[in-house]
């Protein structure tokens, strides 16, 4: 185990100075340091999606990303999506088409969604499918989200549903 | 995609001006979940909270003989490193039996394993650090020595003389077994023209919740009380239970339960690293948190489905099912889980193969054996698809071998619909169930004709799609007859306090709990309803023993039926006391008002009177003003628990239309339509969403889940990369449609609609499968349908 490491990022448009251990991840930096805890841990290995957030403009499993790799980055998460509004049509979206019941994976869902709607203005259902695939959902089966996400990639390009 | 009740006309109480009974409003507060402002078990931090990592077995039976924590008490931030004979001087271990499941038996299950282990995954000391990162690097070197011992993994041998037993004292593997025989199945097999027989094989999977278990106990020994944060489904069993097992009164443990990251049966159970985490915070008096990580979820989360069942129908070539025969058998690991027990699901097989249809006969063994591997029990829609896969492939077998259509067999077999009440082979009562009617609906939904006539075009391009079909029934809204009956302090009733404040806003605190199905929105839009003010005037509380009345909780498919009712009952009256307010007030009589939209108007005319806020301001701020005598009580409570009938059955169809791919074994999967019948539709989006998801679930059984275990015991894919299980890219859009027959058992009428998805979602899957390969000659009785399974089927591999 080696010693701790002075970080410098933007976390949500906010300068944040750390001193970090190298082996922490970043969702453990985000959820136990800065307790974001809107960024969930579903596996730890990659593959759920809970736990996905935004580094540089991509999206990102912030628990196969180290810590001490935010150097200098902008990492965003849940929290700054939501409270500048980015995303507020599509959680709009989904809150209507109950497009979540436990709601875990929501945050990584939104991430994944508001995604897939910045490359394409105008994904049919496959794509979003597709776009979605590496993001675990128990709960709803998926189609409410596929339709969430539908309608607000209508809206947004002036196409009512 | 819309979902549409026959039947809309709801009862009077509820039918209401603004009522939000039947209408899809959202649920109340996802702007929380929405923004990451939820507050999950694995968020909550609490002052000098220390975390706890559980050393496991590699082995899946093996002595322990020596523990050697000296380096690890020596790691930065341990606390402490504590084995199970430690433990054991605060918790007392518990059997997982049931006096109603006849002749059940398991063996004394400790918190932390004493001396010996008994599956791969069960834990054998905790590190406890002040830091999870640290309790991890403490574990790593805690150094245990074992002694292997024989493991029995393979349940069709658990019972043979040769093979060794895991509990000497309880004589053999065998943990329970029920034999039922009804009607005159001999007679009956002798009058069949045709009988076909088969054996399904079914994949122990698992529930993946995506938050894992996790739990906070904070004991605080000045107060002499335990607070256990916990996503559990049922706060008041875990509050009964820790008490009993830590030698303290209910009323020092409080259970508190805020979101919850899915549960599906998984959180209904209680687990030894749980108790052991309660145990750690008593002896160490501090708070003590305990999150399991995904590999520790896979090897200890409860599993399920292992079963292997032998079906026998008899069919006469007028299509009529002479009877049903079955021989169950499953493997539920070392021990029967606490408190509900591991002899729930085949016992639920028993009860409801040949469910859905009209003859007598039938006959039935189940035997539950244990064996060394991780624990199984109760996950959602427990035993449903085991019998419905097993009753559906037999019909759709039956069908074959007369050359009758799939639908046309259900027809002649399913019972009437003005056949009620009757009771199934196996005793249930059913008070009023609409196979029939579903039946047509998911017929002319799918267009049945339609795609018969497009899978015999394309396979004459070589191109092989089927369709399969699934009844079913589904067990919901149980009474004391679950687990009540057999000892189990798990209540089957459930409660509701309703009071009205002063600025005229409704605060609800109900026993149901919430893991996303809607158990908040339902009540709110009961209490809404019943009281006559907007949805955003009702806050409902949940889960937590300290603060709402005593109830079951979350599971089977109860809450809506049961603490919506109770919701409903208590809110009439809160209702009645408002108005017996407002004619003393208002110098009128109570019948002669009513409250609509927040306000206090006279049901002539409609005219306005007094607004709900002054009447709180008054009776709160200014009794001096009301009338001599009148003590106001704008508080009401109302318990309810189902009294006649032990479970309130539904019934519903599942239909899959789905193409195989005869090269590489692949299944894509088209179209999926559900019809069922859940009684009243309080709110049709979270009815239809619970199907959904559970269909989804049901299919991940089909085609993906299990639990692969070697033959040492040790289970292989204990990951999500390995262990596969439903994502978007696969998952097809499922068409939802309703019929409805409310429960005369209560003035709301709702049944529950939480299983009924993953209940016929495999069977309906098998038998499309079994369709499509039709012209190979093949049949296939095994899931999931992996690739593997299916070449292998078509002698390709």
């Amino acid at each position: 185990m080696t010693g701790a490491v002075a970080i410098s990022l933007s976390v949500n448009g906010e300068r944040v100075d750390a001193s970090v251990l190298p082996r922490l991840n970043l969702v453990d930096f985000l959820r136990e340091h800065l307790k974001l805890t809107g960024t969930h841990i579903g596996c730890e290995h990659g593959v759920c999606g809970a736990c996905t957030v935004r580094v540089n403009g991509d999206i990102v499993r912030s628990c196969l990303l180290l810590a001490v790799q935010t150097h200098n980055a902008s990492v965003e998460t849940i929290e700054g999506l939501s409270d500048n509004g980015e995303i507020a049509d599509l959680q709009s979206a989904f809150r209507e088409r109950n497009a979540l019941q436990c709601g875990f994976c929501t945050p990584g869902m939104l991430m994944a969604a508001q995604d897939l709607l910045k490359q394409s203005r105008s994904p049919d259902r496959e794509q979003i499918r597709e776009h979605l695939s590496g993001n675990y959902c128990r709960c709803t089966g998926y189609q409410a989200i596929v339709d969430a996400i539908e309608t607000t990639a209508r809206a947004r390009t002036g196409r009512l549903p | 995609m819309t979902s549409e009740a026959e039947n809309p006309e709801t009862l009077s109480v509820l039918d209401r001006p603004n009522s939000y009974i039947g209408r899809a409003v959202p649920r109340p507060n996802l702007d929380r979940l929405l923004q990451g402002r939820g507050l999950y078990v694995s968020d909550i931090e609490l002052p000098r909270m220390a975390h706890v990592v559980f050393v496991r077995s590699p082995h899946a039976h093996a002595k322990i003989n020596r523990i050697d924590a000296s380096a690890a008490k020596q790691m930065p931030g341990v606390i402490a490193v504590v084995s199970g004979r430690e433990l054991s001087n605060v918790i007392t271990p518990w059997v997982g039996v049931l006096s109603h499941l006849k002749g059940l038996k398991s063996a004394p299950q400790n918190a932390i394993a004493i001396d010996r282990v008994c599956w791969q995954g069960e834990a054998i000391a905790a590190v406890v650090a002040s830091s999870r990162a640290q309790a991890e690097d403490g574990a790593e070197l805690v150094s245990v020595e074992y002694e292997e011992l024989p493991v029995v993994t393979d349940m069709r041998t658990a019972l043979d003389p040769a093979t060794p037993v895991i509990h000497a004292s309880l004589g053999d593997n065998l943990a329970f077994e029920r034999i039922h025989d009804a009607g005159a199945v001999d007679h009956a097999f002798s009058e069949a023209d045709e009988m076909v027989e088969a054996e399904f094989v079914f994949g122990r999977h698992t529930g993946v919740t995506l938050e894992p278990r996790a739990v906070v106990a904070d004991w605080n020994a000045a107060e002499a009380r335990l607070t256990i944060y916990q996503g559990t489904q049922a706060p008041h069993m875990v509050q009964n239970i820790a008490a009993l097992h830590l030698g303290l009164r209910e009323s020092q443990v409080r259970v508190v339960c805020k979101d919850v990251g899915g549960s599906f049966g998984i959180k209904v159970h209680i687990y030894a690293d749980e108790m052991a985490t309660y145990a750690l915070s008593k002896l160490l008096r501090r708070p003590v948190k305990f999150v399991a990580d995904r590999v520790e979820s896979f090897n200890t989360d409860i599993h399920a489905r292992d079963h292997r069942c032998k079906g026998k129908i008899g069919v006469k070539r007028d299509g009529t099912i002479t009877a049903f025969e079955i021989d169950d058998l499953t493997g539920i690991g070392p021990y029967s889980m606490y408190p509900r027990t591991s002899a729930i699901e085949a016992n639920q097989v028993v009860n409801l193969v040949g469910g859905p249809y009209v003859t007598r006969n039938y006959r039935a063994r189940a035997r539950v054996v244990f064996q060394n591997k991780n624990v199984m029990c109760q996950y959602r829609a427990v035993g449903h698809p085991i019998a419905c896969s097993v009753t559906e492939g037999l019909v759709d077998l039956a069908a074959m071998k007369i050359g009758m259509d799939s639908v046309e067999i259900r027809r002649r077999n399913l019972i009437a619909d003005d056949g009620y009440p009757c009771a199934s082979p196996s005793g249930l009562r059913f008070e009023q169930l609409s196979h029939q009617a579903a039946l047509a609906k998911i017929v002319r939904m799918m267009d049945y004709e339609a795609l018969r006539a497009e899978q015999a075009a394309l396979r004459k391009r070589n191109v092989h799609r089927g369709i399969g079909i699934a009844s079913f029934i589904e067990v919901t809204n149980p009474s004391a007859a679950f687990y009540g009956v057999g000892g189990a302090k798990i209540s089957s009733q459930d409660g509701v306090a309703v009071r009205l404040d002063p600025q005229g806003s409704v605060i609800c605190q109900t026993s149901i709990t919430e893991q996303g199905q809607g158990s908040e929105a339902l009540t709110a839009q009961i209490v809404a309803s019943v009281l006559g003010v907007s949805m955003d005037r009702v806050r409902v509380i949940l889960g937590d023993t300290d603060n709402t009345p005593y109830g079951g909780g979350t599971w089977a498919s109860r809450g809506a039926g049961i603490g919506g009712e109770a919701a409903l009952q208590a809110t009439k009256v809160l209702r009645k006391n408002i108005l017996d307010i407002a004619a003393a007030i208002l110098q009128s009589a109570p019948g002669e008002l009513d409250i609509v939209n927040n306000r206090v108007v006279n049901v002539a005319d409609g005219a306005p009177r007094i607004e709900l806020s002054e009447l709180g301001r008054i009776v709160y701020f200014r009794p001096d003003t009301l009338p001599p005598g009148i003590q106001p009580e704008l508080m009401a409570t109302r318990h309810f628990v189902p009294r006649e009938y032990p479970f309130a059955f539904t019934n519903g169809i599942q239909a899959s239309w789905l193409e195989v791919d005869i090269e590489t074994g692949f299944i894509k999967l088209l179209k999926h339509w559900v019809v069922e019948d859940c009684g009243t539709i309080i709110n049709p989006q979270l009815v239809d969403e619970q199907i959904r998801g559970g269909v989804v679930q049901g299919i991940g059984a089909a085609l993906f889940e299990k639990c692969v275990y070697d033959e040492r015991g040790q289970l292989t894919n204990a990951n999500m990369a390995d262990y596969l299980f439903p994502m978007a890219g696969e998952m097809p859009d499922i068409d939802v449609g309703h019929v409805v027959s409310p429960t005369m058992e209560s003035e709301l009428g709702a049944k529950g609609a939480g299983e009924a998805g993953t209940a016929g979602a495999a069977a309906a899957v098998t038998n499309a499968v079994n369709d499509a390969l039709r012209p190979f000659g093949t049949i296939i009785t095994e899931i999931p349908l992996t690739p593997q399974v299916i070449l292998t089927a078509l002698g390709r591999i």
